[in-house]
């Protein structure tokens, strides 16, 4: 175990998530309490339908057989998947893969942006923080990021939506390209789709501004180091020191921290997405669940944590190049 | 094992409160013939040393230490207590640790201060209010009626006439729950698993911190969402925290692991495992009380999280309810189209403003508790007569902050 490469023992570890994730799932659907083939085939019964025929249905949809013993479902249900086959939307009447694969860039799209724009505002005010700590500016800009910091994002969204959108008509109230303009790479579509992703993104934004505090943090802490102090007296120029020294130290404990809020922002978007309309992935799932459409409900789950799972393994690998002390490192048993 | 050393810090603050305690009540010069008094019963010990050795001429006069040196009688280690610890003095000292000396610290602080006093608020909000305030109904007064109008309804009405001041009252105790239980299952599954699974390492440490990253990967809102569907767990508020921090605790888990990581090393731990201290033992009396301050402080960002979720979840219109509360609120003002009415806007601020303020509050709060924790704000502290010195805000801001952002 010791010598195996840190990047194939961090897939390895990406796999055996996945796999607990998609298993977990199976759980909940096969055999929680008020599972929901449970509840499917009881949905279809009240309809009047004959007990056989429904079951026969659910097993089409959920793609679990509600009569095999668990392992064999188990095994089945695991095949399906590894196969993509996340069983057929309800309400749709689609395979669940499909309203996600149409769904899911649209989602990217707003949380890439969003972790981008905010991750640069992020360092970049940070970095003025620190260098004029303890100034008015510094002052200002900090109560400012603790009081963003303490508004949830859905809560500004609904602002942001109420004024920019309904009171002064900025930006649309809804939906997530301009209607009447046929998909294609030319400049009435593309700002169309900006103009609908501009304020879920500038949600996501202004509510991350606490970014802006761990940075300045860093920085600060960074700006006492000594070997600060020799590189000053060895005569490295100040841009030098400031790109290749107290950046690169301050902003790797921020990629962290970035990383860890790929997660919270996958899982924000189901409530970003319902109040700005905007159908990406979560707001499917939460349809889903509101109809009672458990089959894509699921395949929202399974996705929505696969993306996540797949994210986070990217920014540790790449992340072991960024700061070479991070790569896998012993710790003696006690 | 552990005995010892927990009594040896007993010790160690008995006698400084006793003298303490004799500086008030008594002249210096008694205390310091007590002192001698007490001095003459130990050199029996010194001087058998001293005779054993026998090297010194003058052993008799200046007794030579064990080891080897020859401190002066008024080595202010050779003093015993010679003022029996009183119940009531254990009552005292606890309650200057615990109560007076943690409030002066965080009340020199104007952040500390207003974070209290919102907080403070809220639970009195949450505890007394329904006792107090008449719960709301339907069709009480005019339908969106404006705030800060009429007294009856401070905070105006929602589009059926109810109260949203009292809705807001009524909500707080039901956030409250859901905050008690969520923040305290949170930091609780989160320290131990990360405290077992950084002091043990191997195979402990391997599959503890895959549980861990599987539950960091899980997007907490989707499989919080999932569960409340399927789970038959009723509008029970206590069972709704716990089933929030199930998304929560892996990232403080990480945490505690990589600080445990650390502290496993120092010498004292190294010490506790020569002496045969069985590993429970060390993780949770010795080195877990050393990360206190983290857990608290992480503490009021659970409870934050707690709020933030639960909120949303209910605004989504996804957890089940018995009574109303700011998530609920939203989700209402929302579906009947208050953010397009005219007129409405209050009845999404006042659930808004009441989740911001609270969170205002417990950021505040972490930060001053930051300070209680900090030993040298402590010593500050102890020394001083009183009046604020000016530079205990940069340290805290400091410290502060790196809580926020490492969160």
């Amino acid at each position: 175990m010791v010598n195996i490469d840190w990047r194939l023992r961090r897939v390895g570890q990406t796999v055996f998530t996945a796999w607990a994730v998609i298993t977990l799932s199976f759980v909940i659907v096969r055999m929680m309490p008020g599972n929901p083939m449970g509840a499917m085939i009881q949905q279809l019964e009240q309809r009047g339908m004959d007990p056989v025929r429904a079951r026969q249905l659910v097993e089409l949809r959920l793609s679990v057989d509600p009569t095999k013993p668990i392992p064999a479902a188990y095994v089945e249900y695991m095949v399906n998947m590894a196969q993509g086959n996340l069983g057929r939307s309800v309400y749709y009447q689609e395979s669940v893969v499909d309203v996600i694969a149409q769904a899911l860039p649209w989602t990217l799209f707003v949380l890439s942006w969003a972790t981008f724009i905010s991750f640069f505002i992020g360092i970049s005010v940070g970095a003025l923080m620190a260098y004029w700590e303890g100034g008015k500016l510094d002052v200002g800009l900090t109560s400012w990021a603790i009081l963003m910091g303490s508004i949830p994002f859905y809560v500004l969204a609904i602002m942001l939506l109420i004024f920019m959108a309904y009171r002064w008509g900025w930006f649309p109230t809804g939906g997530r390209r301009a209607t009447g303009v046929p998909p294609g790479l030319t400049w009435p579509y593309i700002s169309g789709v900006i103009h609908h992703a501009a304020l879920p993104i500038l949600s996501m934004i202004v509510a991350s501004g606490v970014a802006s505090l761990g940075m300045r943090g860093n920085a600060i802490r960074v700006l006492g180091e000594d070997y600060l102090r020799v590189a000053r007296l060895r005569g490295l120029s100040d841009v030098t020191i400031s790109t290749q020294y107290v950046a690169r130290n301050a902003i790797l404990p921020m990629y962290t921290t970035l990383l860890i809020g790929i997660g919270e922002m996958f899982g924000g978007s189901i409530v970003l997405e319902q109040v700005f309309q905007y159908r990406g992935i979560g707001w499917y799932m939460l349809s889903a669940t509101y109809q009672r459409d458990y089959p894509l409900m699921m395949g929202g789950f399974v996705v929505i944590t696969l993306a996540v799972v797949i994210a986070l393994l990217l920014a540790d690998l790449t992340y072991g190049y960024l700061d070479p002390r991070a790569r896998g490192q012993e710790h003696e048993t006690y | 094992m552990t005995d010892a050393s927990d009594d040896d810090g007993h010790n160690v603050g008995a006698t400084g409160d006793a003298d303490d305690f004799n500086g008030t009540t008594e002249a210096p010069d008694a205390d310091s013939s007590r002192h001698a008094d007490a001095l003459s019963a130990i050199p029996s010990r010194d001087s058998t040393v001293a005779d054993s050795t026998g090297t010194d001429a003058h052993a008799g006069s200046k007794p030579v230490r064990p080891d080897g040196g020859n401190v002066g009688v008024d080595s202010p280690f050779e003093v015993v207590s010679s003022v029996e610890e009183t119940p009531l003095d254990r009552v005292r000292k606890a309650y200057d640790s615990y109560v007076r000396a943690p409030f002066f610290i965080v009340w020199t602080d104007w952040r500390a201060r207003i974070g209290f006093t919102i907080v403070f608020t809220y639970l009195l909000m949450g505890i007394v209010g329904p006792h107090v305030i008449d719960p709301t109904e339907v069709g009480e007064a005019g339908a969106l009626a404006k705030p800060f109008q009429n007294w009856e309804y401070p905070l105006g009405t929602d589009n059926m006439g109810r109260d949203l001041f009292s809705q807001v009252v009524f909500s707080t105790t039901e956030i409250l729950k859901m905050v008690a239980s969520g923040a305290l299952a949170t930091v609780g599954v989160g320290t131990f698993v990360g405290a077992v699974a950084g002091y043990k390492g191997g195979w402990v440490d391997t599959v503890l911190s895959s549980i861990t990253d599987i539950f960091i990967n899980l997007p907490g809102l989707p499989t919080v969402m999932v569960l409340a569907l399927l789970l038959p767990i009723g509008g029970n508020p206590y069972v709704i925290g716990v089933l929030l921090s199930i998304a929560a605790w892996g990232g403080l888990a990480r945490a505690i692991r990589s600080q445990m990581l650390t502290l496993r090393g120092e010498s004292f731990v190294e010490a506790s495992r020569a002496m045969g201290i069985p590993s429970r033992d060390i993780i949770f009396k010795e080195i877990v009380p050393h990360l206190m301050p983290f857990v608290v402080i992480n503490l009021t960002n659970a409870a934050r999280r707690v709020i933030f979720s639960a909120v949303g979840l209910y605004y989504l219109g996804i957890l089940p309810f018995e009574n109303l509360n700011w998530g609920i609120t939203l989700n209402l003002a929302y579906g009947s189209g208050a953010h397009y009415r005219p007129g409405a806007l209050h009845w999404f601020l006042v659930p808004m403003v009441a989740i911001v303020v609270f969170s205002v509050g417990l950021i505040l709060l972490g930060q001053s508790l930051d300070r209680v924790f900090n030993p040298r704000v402590r010593a500050r502290h102890e020394k001083r007569s009183e009046g604020v010195d000016g530079d205990g805000e940069d340290e805290a801001e400091l410290t502060g902050e790196q809580m926020v952002g490492g969160v």
